[in-house]
């Protein structure tokens, strides 16, 4: 879906817990998630820690969009 | 003397993950590996075909493992899964069949892949769809199988077929003969008609009839050139897309557990969060537990709205959700295809897709 989307012209941020399976199918902009069940979140945290991990997550993914890139990129901690 | 190794009884460990191992379902897709004396599940099969083949085989062992466990922990799962597998000095191992589930395609993939420079041999069975198999079928012999359990006789009888050959020493043939996928591997042999001759008759079999068959065929990778970075966030409109399967509490548009049929798109419009009386998760291929109890942790709506007060960026009224499950690759396209279309409609410039 990420790179049918992004061949109709939209960039794509693609914040995924498999990163294998994402680069398999081929997304341009891949940034690592928590775990399969709860890739935004981890039921052992606070609920506020939990919400900072996924204000991190998405601010990776705004920054992997402003991110020129020339081929498919894994966004690691940056 | 000869009559011992005749009669030699080969050492086979078999790797299954935590369904056919018979630990338990999704919800315990993080357990541990473990390992049990014997054969399990898909394994008596694989005994008795064997059996009929004439070749004494024995499972030794067992080694299962939760699907979500090794796709998360996947260094940390080869690191104990290998030499447990080592440690049974095996003369053949037997991943799967995975049919077309993505993790345990990946687990069998990568595990397959690590045992061969190992000096062990190793063999798996995978939907052509699979995950795994792209990633895996340059370094493992994997044998094309359906997409559903119920390929299961078939799947094994094909690998039994495969793994004799590799525990007899005989030669393995071409991919297509042995039902695997190809490999990749060039190998020189002297055909009896001189190349002229087959050009000519492809060269009439493509003129004359509906199909023919190349013998080099080009491999195809279909990427796409990635898009311009965005710019500053003020003012653009970002839209959340989800295979993790969160909908509107009840379904409303039945999109399946797995293998879905479709996608949905649903409003936005007042929503600060989701919440789990509004929104639940409908896919059947992770513990819904997390998600359930807080959606967020899948579609991050509460920190979209958040973010979208400090940075100035306008989240898109409308999400589009799928259940990715054993969604077939046509069926993703199609949808996506169609989400584009309308995104590109609504003035849409970055997209967020999340995946469980």
């Amino acid at each position: 879906m990420a790179k049918e989307i992004e061949r109709a012209g939209i960039p794509v941020a693609h914040i995924c817990s498999i990163i294998t399976i994402s680069q398999t199918v081929g997304a341009n902009r891949i940034i690592p998630a928590i775990a399969i069940p709860h890739p935004l979140g981890n039921p052992k945290l606070l609920p506020d820690e939990e919400k900072d991990l996924r204000r991190n997550l998405l601010k990776k993914a705004f920054k992997a969009l402003q991110t020129p890139i020339d081929e498919q990129t894994v966004f690691l901690d940056s | 003397m000869s009559g011992t190794s005749r009669n030699k009884q080969y050492r086979i460990v078999h790797y299954l993950n935590q369904f056919f191992g018979g630990v338990g379902g999704e919800e315990q897709a993080n357990c541990e590996p473990r390992t049990i004396q014997g054969s399990k599940g898909p394994g008596r099969l694989f005994e008795k075909f064997f059996r009929e083949q004439n070749v004494p085989v024995e499972i030794v062992a067992t080694v299962i493992c939760g699907d979500s466990y090794f796709a998360e922990n996947q260094e940390k799962g080869l690191g104990e899964i290998l030499p447990e597998i080592q440690g049974y000095s095996p003369d053949l191992v037997i991943a799967g069949p995975a049919f077309n589930a993505g993790r345990y395609g990946m687990a069998c993939g990568a595990i397959c892949s690590s045992l061969n420079p190992l000096g062990i041999p190793a063999i798996t069975a995978m939907y052509k769809e699979n995950p795994g198999v792209d990633q895996y079928r340059k370094t493992a012999l994997i044998v094309e199988c359906a997409d559903i359990v119920t390929g299961m006789e078939d799947a094994v009888q094909k690998m039994v077929r495969l793994g004799k050959k590799v525990l007899q020493g005989e030669k393995i043939e071409f991919p297509k003969a042995e039902g695997c996928f190809e490999q990749g591997l060039r190998k020189n042999y002297f055909h009896a008609e001189p190349a002229y001759q087959r050009a000519i008759a492809l060269l009439l079999q493509k003129i004359g009839s509906d199909s023919f068959e190349t013998e080099y065929p080009i491999p195809f990778f279909d990427r796409v050139d990635p898009q311009a970075a965005i710019g500053d966030l003020k003012g653009l409109t970002i839209a959340l897309v989800t295979s993790g399967g969160i909908v509107p509490t009840g379904n409303p548009d039945h999109i399946e557990s797995s293998n879905a049929s479709k996608y949905g798109r649903y409003s936005l419009e007042g929503l600060e969060k989701l919440e789990t009386k509004t929104h639940q998760s409908a896919h059947g291929g992770y513990d819904n537990t997390y998600a359930n109890h807080d959606p967020n942790r899948v579609l991050p709506i509460d920190m979209m709205r958040e973010l979208e007060k400090e940075l100035g960026f306008k989240q898109h009224e409308w999400y589009y959700a799928t259940v990715g499950n054993g969604t077939s690759v046509d069926s993703a396209q199609k949808f996506a295809k169609e989400i584009a279309v309308e995104l590109i409609r609504d003035g849409v410039q970055a997209v967020i897709l999340t995946s469980t």
